[in-house]
């Protein structure tokens, strides 16, 4: 029975439910709804979710646990073949087999779909008697490699296993389904508090619902935690850290050195900032102190498009126009080199990026610093510019670090301008007008395409992730915690 | 003056030189300070704003002639002996001839028709005369006989797209310079482009399908579009709504009507603050472990990208809803509470109702943002070429793999052809387009309903 059959009897099932409890809770008080403890629709809501919540998670479970079961007793089948061969089955290999498996069970699958076979002669199907890869590619299912009996054996498990797995489930959550609708309507009566069961149903999905950012978090760390774990367990995790080269090879034999990734990172990043924090903080001062309301609103939301624009439009403007500009004006003429990608075309677009996040953070921060304090500065003979420079600022500065902070780390996060402006050459150089790159371009070279996550060429993007998610959280907790501090001051 | 060359330390010391018609040294200097301290403040607005204008203009004029495109049109004569040989326009046999059979008969009727009107230059034989026709107008041609198969036989006013050197000479990005020095062009050829402009052979029109088509291999940048890009932008959008609305709206109104003072809440927030901040990339990075990997959902499809952008914004989401909740006064519940209702039917009764305005601007805004994201989506293999749209929703066409148009930018621009500039800056014009709608939808919203208690 196909899940969205199963899904649909369950739905099926809860609107009836929910007509049925109404209908019931009114007619054991004779149709006089003032004698029930809830409005009618609470106790068919009731008899409704009863009917659908837990067979629905039933079958979500289902879903998960059962690839999970089966993989295991395959790898278990695999496992004891290798063992008979004699040939010590890496982990590796073993998921290589699985994944052919798992394309035979589909490439059956489709066969029998298709008609070229009947379901019972692929559960027959041997590789004595002919080829079985020609034999799906006249259905249209293209196989990489040969069939070796051991990985055909495996996937006609596979399938059978699959087939009583779907079996199960269907039969399971609609026993469940059942099971729900009729304890549900059995409750329903005048003095069932039907309003109170619902409504703990609702506060329990506002939970669960809350704690999906939880689970993103836990779900970020735990995936980059583990493929990181692999990939140090193919390449020493010493030389990662401290290494100097970065020379990934396809062919094996690589080098994966931190150090130029994260040395290119932080450069594009001051630049960046020696761009947008004096023009940021500038603006914001100007913006704050100086214009007029009118001026104000004129000027306040057309810097706050800069932030509307998505990245990928600096990236071309780095590509197209940026880069050009300054290879023809500053680097060829004077000698710096001929790149048009570099860490000058890169650091300055990020800055002007991060321009209008630095000047509305920094706008806040200032306008709540309270106005005694600027009022007793003018008082005593200061200038509006000695105010702020000596009683504003100072008073504001923790929270303008904050911000810097975190533009700091918004610069370093940054993928589309870096890959787009940067160029992908990994080394450690302090020419700014030369072609260098970041951890992000590499996460996103090491990832593009292939995604077979066998070789360590493709598990370093996992450690460079963390290695980046680990910097820019650290960034961001010390910037709240700065924020935070400074906000008590005033309040 | 004399007292133009005295020391500060001096001035203080003999105050009597001091006048109110005259201004003092070191308030002179103090004033100068001023003025340059507001000076760099409008310099600091002025670059801020010019580099704004900058990128948005070379962009626009980049990309408007992606908009215009050079159309040649001219009489052909669909042979039958070529295009169905049987006679018998069974859709089988039509179905046989390729674009190569459709090539020559274009190329046979471009050639007589120039013959006709008497066009011809020196040094452009009958493959150099070929070229000036896109590779995509047979396909267009097959496209159209295949769908009425009557043609056959007549002479109809056929359109097609030009190559795309021509395109780029009558936009001025090839000159007769570079076409010296470019193999895929000659002078001649440009030169008898000049004389088919004349004629009205060669002309530039509007350019629909760089909305409708699919993506074209880098040899055809002339027949490149946006539709699966926009298509797949639109899915990504509908499902990413539908998921991220009703969670970050859930998490809200637990974390500001329910939720108590303790650890467990904290944990939620102070992750909800700093998930906001984590680098796009990385929910690319989960989204391959996770979605793809693990869940084993079909790579580049818009199912996964909805997900990934999903968990992208709800942060985002529920930052600005919980502003929202915050923002409806508490006599509103009170008055709730205190006839009878429960605390559940006080929230979704009154405080949601009320603060929905707010909601949805925030989560238009959210989604605006989100719409132009592109590094999650290059990492769960987006960027990877597709020529077929996918199909209906309800035909599972989510699960099939698409495009987006930020991402679609991406792919045109690391393109070595310089054509395919002007469509990416074209895509930019469209994708602002929609970010501006949206953010116009969300000022009207925020004007027509936001109330201030």
């Amino acid at each position: 029975m196909s899940l969205t059959l199963v899904f649909a009897f369950i739905l099926v099932l809860s609107a009836a439910g929910f007509v049925l409890g109404k209908r019931k809770a009114l007619a054991s008080v004779n149709g006089n709804s003032k004698h029930l403890h809830s409005l009618p629709n609470y106790y068919g809501w009731n008899v409704a979710i009863y009917a659908f919540l837990p067979a629905l998670l039933c079958l979500l479970a289902w879903l998960i646990i059962q690839p999970i079961v089966v993989e295991r007793q395959l790898s278990g089948l695999l496992a004891a073949n290798e063992a008979t061969t004699a040939t010590p089955a890496l982990e590796s290999d073993l998921t290589l087999q699985m994944a052919d498996v798992r394309r035979l069970a589909t490439g059956l699958d489709t066969a029998v779909a298709k008609g070229t076979l009947t379901g019972d002669e692929a559960a027959k199907l041997r590789t004595e008697f002919g080829n079985v890869r020609e034999k799906l590619a006249t259905a249209g299912v293209a196989l990489g490699s040969d069939v070796t009996p051991t990985i055909l054996a495996a996937a006609q498990s596979y399938r059978e296993m699959s087939a009583t797995g779907a079996m199960g489930r269907a039969v399971l959550a609609i026993v469940v389904s059942v099971i729900g609708f009729i304890y549900a309507l059995r409750l329903t009566g005048k003095d069932f508090r039907a309003r109170n069961s619902v409504e703990r149903v609702i506060l329990a999905l506002l939970v669960l619902a809350s704690t999906i950012a939880i689970l993103t978090t836990v779900g970020i760390v735990l995936s980059m935690f583990s493929e990181s774990l692999r990939f140090f367990s193919m390449y020493p995790a010493s030389e990662f850290f401290f290494g100097l080269t970065w020379a990934p090879n396809f062919a094996g034999d690589s080098d994966f050195g931190l150090a130029p990734l994260l040395w290119g990172t932080l450069y594009i990043s001051l630049v960046s900032m020696l761009v947008a924090v004096p023009i940021g903080l500038f603006a914001a001062i100007y913006l704050a102190e100086y214009a007029s309301p009118r001026v104000r609103s004129i000027v306040k939301p057309l810097i706050e498009i800069i932030a509307g624009i998505p990245t990928v439009v600096f990236g071309l403007f780095a590509l197209v126009t940026v880069g050009p500009f300054l290879r023809d004006w500053f680097a060829a003429p004077f000698g710096f080199g001929n790149s048009g990608s570099s860490v000058m075309t890169a650091g300055i677009v990020i800055g002007i990026l991060n321009i209008p996040f630095i000047s509305s953070l920094a706008d806040d921060i200032i306008n709540a610093v309270p106005q005694s304090m600027r009022d007793g500065s003018l008082g005593i003979g200061a200038t509006k510019s000695e105010t702020i420079k000596q009683v504003v600022l100072p008073a504001a500065l923790p929270g303008i670090v904050g911000a810097i902070l975190l533009a700091a780390s918004r610069a370093i996060g940054e993928t589309m301008i870096v890959t787009m402006g940067a160029g992908a050459a990994a080394k450690l150089d302090l020419n700014p007008f030369e072609a260098m790159t970041t951890i992000t371009v590499k996460i996103v070279s090491q990832l593009t395409g292939d995604t077979e996550f066998n070789s360590p060429e493709t598990l370093v993007a996992f450690a460079l992730g963390m290695t980046l998610f680990v910097i820019t959280l650290g960034l961001n907790i010390f910037a709240l915690y700065i924020v935070r501090r400074y906000k008590e001051q005033y309040e | 003056m004399s007292d133009a060359i005295m020391k500060p330390a001096s001035v203080a010391a003999a105050p009597i030189k001091s006048s109110l018609l005259v201004q003092h040294q070191l308030m002179k200097k103090r004033n100068a300070a001023e003025a340059r301290f507001k000076i760099y403040g409008v310099v600091a607005i002025v670059v801020s704003l010019a580099t704004l204008f900058i990128m948005l203009w070379t962009i626009f004029s980049d990309g408007v002639s992606a908009f215009r495109q050079a159309t040649l049109t001219f009489p052909v004569t669909l042979e039958q002996t070529i295009l169905d040989p049987n006679g018998k326009a069974a859709p089988a046999d039509l179905a046989k001839v390729t674009t190569i059979g459709y090539g020559r008969v274009l190329a046979s009727s471009f050639k007589s028709h120039l013959a006709a009107r008497n066009i011809s230059i020196e040094g452009v034989n009958d493959k150099a005369l070929n070229e000036l026709i896109s590779r995509d107008a047979p396909a267009q041609l097959r496209n159209m006989v295949l769908t009425d198969p009557s043609l056959i036989g007549k002479t109809i006013d056929f359109s097609g797209y030009a190559g795309g050197r021509i395109d780029g000479y009558l936009k001025g990005r090839v000159t007769m310079e570079t076409a010296k020095l470019d193999s895929n062009i000659t002078p001649e050829q440009l030169q008898l482009a000049d004389r088919l402009r004349e004629a009205g052979i060669l002309t530039t029109q509007f350019n629909t399908g760089f909305l409708t088509n699919p993506d074209a291999s880098d040899q055809r940048p002339e027949a490149s579009g946006l539709g699966i890009a926009i298509l797949g932008s639109i899915y990504m959008m509908v499902m990413v709504t539908i998921m991220v609305l009703p969670l970050g709206v859930a998490a809200s109104i637990y974390l500001e009507e329910f939720a108590p003072k303790n650890r467990f809440t904290d944990l939620v927030e102070v992750n909800i603050s700093n998930l906001a901040a984590v680098p796009s990339i990385v929910f690319g990075i989960l989204g391959l472990a996770i979605f793809i990997n693990f869940a084993e959902l079909p790579q580049s499809s818009s199912i996964v990208g909805a997900l990934v952008i999903t968990l992208m914004t709800l942060p985002t989401i529920i930052i600005a809803t919980r502003a929202a909740i915050r923002a409806v006064p508490p006599s509103i519940r009170d008055a709730a509470l205190g006839v009878g209702a429960s605390k559940m039917q006080t929230v979704f009764h009154h405080v949601l109702p009320l603060a929905s305005p707010g909601i949805m601007t925030g989560t238009i805004l959210g989604l605006a943002t989100a719409l132009g994201e592109t590094a999650p989506l290059l990492l769960i293999g987006m960027v990877a070429f597709v020529a077929n749209y996918p199909s209906s929703p309800l035909e599972g066409g989510i699960l099939e793999p698409a495009t987006a148009l930020p991402v679609q930018v991406y792919s045109w621009a690391s393109r070595s052809d310089p054509a395919f500039i002007e469509r990416s800056s074209g895509a930019i014009i469209v994708l602002l387009g929609m970010l501006v709608v949206m953010n116009v939808i969300a000022i009207m919203l925020r004007r027509r309903f936001e109330r201030r208690w």
